[in-house]
């Protein structure tokens, strides 16, 4: 067991560090998260029924933009300054070590979001039931975009315009997630049960919990040579 | 370079399969405008009116055609995928890539065909019905797999990233199908199935059978054209391309 | 030992090397000559694993590197040409960090101690891109005291050192070659150390 969790902490703890080192870049993909969901009244006016009826959608859409925002940094600059090969070269598992770094950035980018999106929420008029679904949906489904995107991230690196590109192969992936999610909170809205979306969004998380970090690790391999 | 263990490794080395494919083209370019002139002639002339939504309905011959198609294509290019990943096969991982294109159509028509038919039937151009929502998703999944190949200049690396997505996406279609149906149940969206809605006769099963061969005759065609252009590009430096392909 | 046979190396449409064999015993080292780009670190990043030969075999001990990879990892150290420091953080983390994530720890004050070796005395608290390139690349090459492993692979670790860097270098791996480990590096400058041999690509 130690074997995992050992290296698993120091990757984690690594990335956290350099984290709170950059400061801004967590603030800044908070801000967005805030910024996109309060530019949306803007664009279809203030009404308050219409608006409590898209909040779950524009929600998770922001907070799944909000993430995606500093995926390429996930495996960039450790590739760019050849950490990536001392990792691919340590004595200890590289894909515990991949997972590290993605639980990492989902410590840094979905976890933010999570606590952020109930206050969010309140501006849309949800009830306090439908901020807990709508928070209990984002703590299952963020971890999801994580893995997700970290394929996509490893994909992409060092590759001409991975930004862009790397939001084109990774969107496409994300739309289960967004709609068991977001279809989990529109669900309570409705009255109705929310035990299905639930139940898928967090097969949903088990099972990119599963292949995703082995995934990444084998596309960085391919990145590496 | 590829030592021929197996005598069956013997066409996965492009040197083989490149004079291969040359002798194959004409023979699926035939098939193809045979199967398509009667597919055509089947659903134009053959197959009847149908009483409620006039002669509109043709389209359909192909556009379940085209969305087979384009959703069979991606298998098979997961399958070519699987191959350049599992026996580092240069061959399969070019496989994959020429076939991307002709996917990429498939599902563009699928859509073009099923936004220009939706609109006399449901009056607008574009519903999010759950075989259309899916059908645009299938068509991003093409886009982003050709993308990531183009952007990665290592022929190698694209070959294996892009084997790498394809995978992965065809792991998801089925999660991203299953997903965009409970949605569109959820919410109770057009009620009206394209495939369902008229009572299938014996002749229009026919046509549309034709159809998806005429288009499979031409998505080999257009595979066969396009791996001996990426075999060409990819082997300029070798002996055999000089003496033999481009004399 | 560390042995190649019949290693051909592709970049692109070209061919970098081809039915390269070597066998490099304990206690020696391989001095990989050659003028630039004429695929010298190509050919060390695929002695580590990390880049695959279009075609040929590389066994360390007798096994092929791919087939045990966790094991070769343990005795392999490699330094490749870019710093794997991190910027915002002072030698002290960085090594600190890369060491824990090759599953060793080791406490602040042997990190420091052995910074000290290197001539990196009062730099250890300072962030990293405060240090100058010959400092930085003196960080890296501490990992040489800190990390034991059998195999060091050294793609030009003697550039940008001064006359006592290189000295002091020169002396390590001549003390690693005695201990019976065995060096693969890459440089432009003629070494003075005993036992070796060279290859020209």
């Amino acid at each position: 067991m130690s074997a995992f969790f050992v290296p698993f902490k120091q990757s984690v703890q690594r990335d956290l560090l350099l984290a709170a080192r950059h400061k801004t870049e967590l603030i800044t993909a908070l801000f967005f998260f805030v910024i996109v969901v309060n530019l949306l009244p803007l664009g279809v006016g203030p009404d308050p029924e219409l608006l409590r009826k898209i909040a779950p959608g524009i929600l998770w859409i922001g907070a799944l933009l909000a993430t995606l925002l500093g995926m390429q940094r996930m495996f960039a600059p450790d590739h760019a300054d050849g950490t990536l090969e001392q990792m691919a070269l340590s004595p200890q598992s590289f894909t515990v070590l991949v997972a590290g770094k993605i639980t990492a950035h989902w410590l840094v980018a979905g976890v933010p979001v999570v606590l952020m999106a109930p206050l969010l929420g309140l501006q849309f008029d949800l009830s306090a039931r439908s901020l807990w679904v709508l928070t209990l949906s984002l703590l299952l489904g963020t971890p999801v975009l994580s893995l997700i995107g970290s394929v996509g991230a490893a994909l992409t690196l060092g590759v001409r315009g991975g930004g862009v590109l790397l939001s084109l192969l990774i969107l496409p992936l994300y739309i289960p997630a967004l709609i068991f999610g977001a279809g989990a909170v529109e669900a309570d809205l409705a009255g109705l049960s929310i035990e299905g979306h639930m139940s898928l969004l967090a097969a949903l998380a088990v099972l990119s919990a599963f292949f995703g970090p082995w995934v990444t690790t084998f596309a960085l391999r391919i990145a590496l040579e | 370079m590829n030592a021929p263990l197996i005598n069956w490794y013997k066409f996965s080395s492009p040197a083989t399969f490149y004079p291969l494919a040359a002798k194959l083209i004409p023979w699926f370019t035939a098939a193809t405008i045979l199967l398509a002139a009667v597919g055509l002639w089947i659903s134009f002339f053959v197959a009847p009116t149908d009483a409620q939504q006039g002669e509109g309905y043709r389209i359909i011959f192909v556009h379940v055609a085209a969305s087979w198609m384009s959703m069979f294509i991606y298998c098979v290019m997961a399958f070519w995928s699987a191959m350049c990943l599992s026996f580092n096969a240069r061959l399969s991982g070019m496989m994959a890539s020429a076939l991307a294109p002709t996917g990429a159509m498939f599902a563009f028509l699928s859509l073009l065909t099923g936004s220009l038919w939706g609109k006399p039937m449901w009056g607008a151009w574009w519903v999010w019905d759950a075989r259309l929502t899916s059908q645009l998703i299938l068509f991003f999944l093409y886009l982003g797999f050709i993308a990531l190949q183009s952007a990665i200049d290592d022929p190698r690396r694209a070959d294996k990233a892009g084997a790498i997505l394809s995978l992965v996406g065809v792991i998801n279609v089925p999660i991203i199908y299953f997903s965009v149906q409970w949605w569109n149940t959820l919410h109770q969206g057009a009620s009206v199935s394209m495939t369902k809605s008229p009572s299938m006769a014996q002749t229009m099963l026919w046509g549309m059978l034709i159809m998806a061969l005429a288009f499979w005759a031409y998505s080999i065609t257009m595979a066969l054209l396009r791996v001996r252009c990426i075999i060409l590009e990819r082997e300029m430096t070798n002996e055999w391309v000089k003496k033999n392909a481009l004399e | 030992m560390l042995s190649v046979t019949q290693l051909t190396c592709q970049r692109g449409e070209r061919v970098l090397f081809e039915g390269l064999n070597f066998e490099l015993p304990e206690a020696q080292w391989l001095h990989v000559c050659g003028a630039n780009g004429c695929g010298k670190t190509s050919l060390l990043r695929i002695l580590t694993g990390l880049a695959e030969p279009v075609s040929g075999t590389i066994s360390w001990n007798g096994t092929a590197i791919g087939e045990k990879r966790e094991v070769f990892h343990e005795d392999l150290l490699y330094l490749g040409h870019q710093g794997a420091l991190k910027e915002e953080l002072t030698p002290l983390e960085n090594l600190t960090l890369s060491l824990g994530m090759e599953g060793y720890t080791r406490g602040p004050k042997d990190v420091a101690e052995a910074l000290h070796q290197f001539g990196l005395r009062g730099r250890e608290h300072l962030p990293v891109r405060f240090l100058s390139a010959g400092q930085r690349r003196r960080v890296l090459l501490t990992r040489l005291l800190l990390r034991p492993a059998r195999l060091w692979i050294l793609d030009e670790p003697f550039t940008a050192l001064d006359v006592h860097a290189v000295a002091f270098l020169t002396e390590k791996i001549s003390a690693h070659l005695e201990t019976q480990g065995t060096v693969v590096l890459t440089s432009h400058q003629p070494l003075t150390l005993a036992h070796g041999q060279a290859i020209t690509l």
